[in-house]
């Protein structure tokens, strides 16, 4: 388990897939590169395909059309145990019957290792997983966190080309869970494996992920940075899924420079005159700033304060602007404390944290 | 020790414990049948082998000593591992693929397990009786491979081939009812580590169906020794099993102790034989080992 010299990547190419039980295409033309030693996210809903790929890249199900390669070479059609790639499933799947050592032998059994080299082997990814006091122990006799260390160990202990995780943190709670992302953050740091995680939980992807692909009813929306899909999501969904937002929709207006929308109208800089199709406009609560109207500040958007929640580490102040437009606002305690419900308030933000996008659906 | 072999797959004691006194009280009314119709007769008929006509081992030693009691025991114990092992090899992937085909299909599998038993014993044995017979189905069709003479009828071999029909089902239910509680995403488990299909059934899958086996083969094991009507009308004198023996002793000599004391005797036998099975079980699967399954 030392550090991997010759990581490969994972190419997949205009991959479809459509279950005989079902009409609709589960994965409807999906590529993608997964670099080596990369943590890469599969976020979405649920049957937006996400698992679905992890499954094909797995070897669990075997694509309509499309291809799957590793370093370069085409895995499609080789069986699940020819693949060498780990997997760690949603309910850990640990065999009941084996101590926990053995469960995590178990791979490097299968590979014919001899015995001192399974011990050592198990030992340091035990030691790994900080499970090394219960190698003696059945499954059964585990916390649920205990034994999702135990399925990552028997995951990584034979060096697989990449570890694919399917919901790994779903059955944890809030706590357990926290705690099991940055154990994570840590083992994907000092192996250095190519880490492929499928979550519907975009806080989760936000907080481990290098780059996060975002699916949508078996299509890729976006691939990118957490920074990239929160500050500048590509379509209305992407935005909307990863975390609250302020959506207007509108039209530019190049003679005034302004997005203009029933809501209120906005400057925009030179860069965003360009995107001309832009009918949306999306600004993350924390950008945010709200002032109480006075006569002398007309321009901006304007709203109603309708709800004021705390929330532990800010304020969580609900709006709803001029047209009926629904706002939201993070706060400062000391920001908030100005505002009461009803009040009728001014909203602006930093012009760098507003973001044009182009969206389909919107007939405005 | 024979409570918990028999055991369904899934029960066990601690859930007994659970329910407390309360719980306890509803077995009242069975306790009661049991003590009067089953504990009192058995404890008759063991106290008659030892007693009557006088106080000692006689009628004991007289069996194994008579040539023909211990022969018929051996060859009925030989018949009851004959139809377990029958049973298992026949059952175990019925029972499997129950596991894997639709919910409808396994309805229709379900429905042709029980389906024997809605028709009475004596009537299927009765069709056995037919098929085994000279000139019967069993005999043309060898015939028509050239193999002539194959009668089953009064040979113990068509006894057992009898059974193995009658008994499928206590083989199969047990065996469907511990292989569904398994998860077959243990397979797909050990397949992304490496191994192959043969591999991880070998390893994974049988090992957790060995508590369905063991409650299977025991039922039919323990049911096949007991057996009377087939081997009565299947069988005959001279390859006669133990239940043959002891009806002969009660009906015709009116040997109750005597009786009682073979019955005895198959009991031991028995209990000794699912105890070693039972450990052997116990040692292949850790899960059992440690007494919570």
């Amino acid at each position: 388990m030392q550090k991997l010299e010759h990581e490969q990547a994972i190419t997949v190419s205009n991959v479809t897939m459509q279950y005989p039980s079902s009409t609709a295409l589960a994965l409807n033309d999906v590529s993608l590169e997964i670099q080596p030693g990369e943590f890469m996210s599969f976020l979405g809903p649920s049957g937006s395909g996400k698992t679905t790929l992890l499954s094909l890249i797995a070897g669990f199900v075997n694509p309509s059309s499309g291809t799957v390669s590793i370093g370069g070479n085409q895995i499609d059609g080789l069986k699940p145990h020819r693949r060498d790639l780990g997997v760690v499933f949603q309910n850990y799947l640990l065999f009941p019957h084996m101590s926990v050592f053995d469960n995590v032998a178990y791979p490097l059994r299968q590979r014919k290792m001899d015995k001192s080299q399974i011990r050592e082997k198990v030992t340091r990814a035990l030691a790994l997983v900080r499970l090394d006091p219960y190698a003696d122990r059945l499954p059964k006799e585990l916390s649920g966190g205990q034994q999702q260390r135990v399925a990552f160990a028997r995951a990584i202990v034979f060096d697989p080309r990449a570890l694919l995780m399917d919901e790994p943190l779903g059955a944890l709670d809030k706590n357990l869970r926290s705690e099991m992302q940055r154990e994570l953050a840590r083992i994907h740091r000092e192996l250095g494996m190519t880490f492929v995680f499928v979550t519907h939980d975009q806080e989760e992807a936000l907080v481990l992920s290098d780059r996060i692909a975002v699916f949508n009813d078996g299509r890729i929306e976006q691939i990118g940075t957490p920074e990239d899909l929160y500050y500048r999501p590509s379509s209305l969904f992407v935005g909307r899924f990863l975390g609250d937002s302020n959506v207007f929709s509108g039209k530019i207006d190049v003679e005034t420079s302004t997005f203009i929308s029933p809501a209120g109208s906005a400057y925009l800089t030179r860069e965003e005159l360009e995107k001309t199709d832009a009918n949306v406009m999306i600004v993350r609560p924390e950008a945010i700033s709200i002032a109480p109207k006075t006569d002398t500040n007309t321009d901006g958007f304007e709203a109603a304060v309708r709800e004021i929640v705390f929330t532990g580490s800010n304020v969580t102040v609900y709006m709803e602007f001029g047209d009926g437009t629904p706002g939201i606002a993070k706060l400062t305690m000391s920001e908030a404390s100005k505002l009461a419900v009803g009040q009728a308030v001014t909203v602006s933000w930093d012009q760098l944290r507003q973001h044009l996008i182009h969206d389909d659906g919107l007939t405005s | 020790m024979t409570a918990q072999i028999l055991s369904i797959p899934g029960s066990s004691k601690s859930r007994f414990r659970t329910g407390g006194v309360s719980a306890g009280g509803l077995a009242i009314p069975a306790l009661i049948a049991l003590g009067v119709f089953f504990v009192y007769p058995i404890t008759l008929i063991v106290w008659l082998s030892f007693t009557s006509p006088e106080i000692g081992f006689g009628h004991y030693l007289s069996l194994l000593t008579d040539g023909v009691t211990v022969t018929v025991m051996l060859r009925t114990i030989a018949v009851g591992l004959i139809v377990g092992l029958a049973t298992l090899i026949i059952g175990y992937p019925y029972a499997y693929s129950m596991t894997v085909v639709s919910p409808g299909w396994r309805t229709v599998m379900m429905t042709m397990v029980m389906l024997p038993f809605w028709v009475n014993i004596i009537a299927r044995t009765f069709a056995w009786f037919i098929l085994e017979s000279r000139g019967g189905l069993i005999d043309q069709f060898f015939q028509a491979l050239g193999i002539n003479g194959v009668v089953l009828l009064n040979t113990w071999g068509g006894v057992a081939i009898a059974m193995t029909q009658v008994m499928l089902p206590f083989m199969v239910l047990p065996l469907y009812t511990q292989m569904s509680t398994i998860d077959r995403g243990l397979l797909r488990a050990a397949g992304s580590l490496g191994a192959k299909p043969v591999a991880s059934f070998a390893r994974i899958y049988m090992p957790l169906s060995l508590s369905g086996v063991m409650s299977g083969f025991s039922l039919v094991f323990v049911v096949a020794l007991g057996f009377y009507i087939t081997p009565a009308l299947l069988g005959s004198p001279d390859q006669a099993l133990l239940s043959q023996i002891i009806a002969t002793r009660v009906q015709k000599l009116l040997d109750f102790p005597g009786a009682g004391a073979a019955g005895m005797l198959l009991l031991v036998v028995t209990l000794i034989i699912l105890g070693v099975l039972n450990w052997l079980v116990r040692q292949a699967n850790p899960l059992m080992k440690r007494g919570a399954a």
